[in-house]
């Protein structure tokens, strides 16, 4: 049986606000996005009745992460956020941008040591976290999803894959 | 590419293959033929179905179809597997369809292998089993339509998607014979060899557990990882998952130049 673990448990707002930054905004030392709802020093809401065993990635928006950059000016620069208390403890993430570009997403503040988990949860926190993803460019080969009609597959993306050429 | 598009089952199965030999081609008109076999033998919409006279008395098991019983053991082994949130009677008529399904996906792929093909991918109205690859996933977003919640990356992968998004709330959790609503929908990836009977079931399973029992029982299964879709549009998953995520992230769905944007 594999060891539970604490995958991820940063909030979404906080990496999409980061995913969102504006680089040019990015200089200087006042924060680029201005907090919408305080601190982010709340815990996050959750029954606290789950397993343990898995990620969580609360979407609500509005939950404050009010980024500041770190090193200012340059054409590589880190933005970090927020330190977030989630359910499974606190929780802060920082972006690295060449120019427009992120180049890497660290977890800075994670709650478990263990180093290849939080290497992994690196790569997957703004994956996982974007709310939806538009299927143009992702360059998929098939989709999954809950079984659709007959009907239902005339306006699936996956008869549009059906039909494409090559 | 060979590509195929067969409407079965009340739903459409999507065959692609790269790697198609001579052979392809009748191996795709001959599981076109298995799939509407398995569905007049399986199919609870038919009332001359093999399925439906056994769920009326009016057929004994030992003169049903040979797939009937081979189906029937597997169902029940899901059962044990999963607690009993799995069950070929869902409101206590006859319907193993949670398993037909996949099941007929897997059909599909052998018979592709046959044919020497290695490079292909069999979607069967939303649950896929891949050989080869790498290929990639997404998997639909239940409350989007036309977007994707995630997107999943690897060789030789079954993922299987439960969810409302397209006939609504028709899980029913067997311990409450209510339907299920804790979730929205539930993707599971299946560990290598598991194979998409399994993984569909088991997804079917787990989305009547809701969120908090299944991630923790999928978390126990090796290999088998899952991503919930809550209703409210959260996420969760289980430690591994991100292991099936496109390794050069974000970035590469986007065309080169554009900048990131974000969701909200």
């Amino acid at each position: 049986m594999r060891r539970a673990v604490v995958t991820s448990a940063a909030t979404a707002a906080g990496v999409v606000l980061l995913l969102s930054l504006k680089p040019h905004e990015a200089t200087g030392s006042a924060p680029v996005i201005s907090s919408g709802s305080g601190s982010g020093s709340g815990s996050a809401s959750g029954s606290g009745s789950g397993s343990g065993t898995t990620g969580a990635a609360d979407t609500t928006p509005g939950r404050s992460a009010s980024p500041a950059p770190t090193t200012g000016g340059g054409a590589t620069r880190k933005v970090s956020g927020d330190t977030v208390n989630t359910r499974y403890g606190p929780v802060q993430v920082q972006v690295t941008l060449a120019g427009s570009r992120i180049t890497t997403v660290d977890v800075v503040k994670y709650p478990t040591q263990d180093r290849r988990d939080r290497e992994i949860n690196a790569d997957a926190l703004p994956v996982l976290n974007q709310e939806a993803i538009s299927a143009q460019n992702a360059q998929i080969d098939a989709v999954s999803g809950a079984t659709y009609t007959s009907d239902g597959y005339i306006r699936s993306l996956q008869s549009a894959l059906d039909r494409a050429k090559g | 590419m060979l590509r195929h598009a067969e409407p079965v089952m009340g739903t459409v199965f999507s065959i692609a293959v790269r790697d198609p030999r001579p052979d392809t081609p009748e191996a795709v008109r001959r599981i076109a033929e298995r799939l509407h076999r398995i569905d007049a033998v399986f199919s609870t919409y038919r009332p001359d179905s093999d399925i439906s006279r056994l769920g009326r008395g009016e057929l004994a098991p030992d003169d049903c179809d040979p797939d009937v019983p081979t189906v029937l053991a597997a169902c029940r082994e899901v059962a044990a597997e999963t607690d009993g949130y799995f069950t070929e009677r869902p409101g206590g008529r006859l319907d193993p369809s949670g398993w037909v399904k996949g099941w007929a996906i897997e059909e599909a792929a052998r018979l592709l292998r046959a044919s020497g093909a290695r490079q292909f991918c069999v979607n069967g109205g939303g649950d896929v089993q891949t050989s080869g690859g790498p290929w990639r996933l997404g998997v639909a977003h239940p409350a989007r339509p036309g977007m994707l919640a995630a997107v999943l990356a690897g060789s030789d992968l079954a993922v299987a998607t439960s969810g409302t998004a397209e006939r609504g709330a028709h899980i029913l959790d067997p311990r409450t014979g209510r339907p299920a609503d804790g979730l929205a929908s539930l993707t599971l990836v299946g560990a290598p060899g598991t194979g998409i009977a399994r993984t569909d079931a088991w997804a079917t399973a787990a989305f009547a557990m809701g969120p908090d029992r299944a991630l923790a029982w999928a978390a126990r299964q090796p290999g088998v990882e899952a991503l919930a879709v809550l209703p409210d549009g959260s996420k969760r998953w289980t430690s591994g998952l991100p292991g099936h995520l496109p390794p050069s992230g974000p970035a590469d769905w986007q065309p080169a130049g554009r900048q990131p944007t974000a969701a909200y």
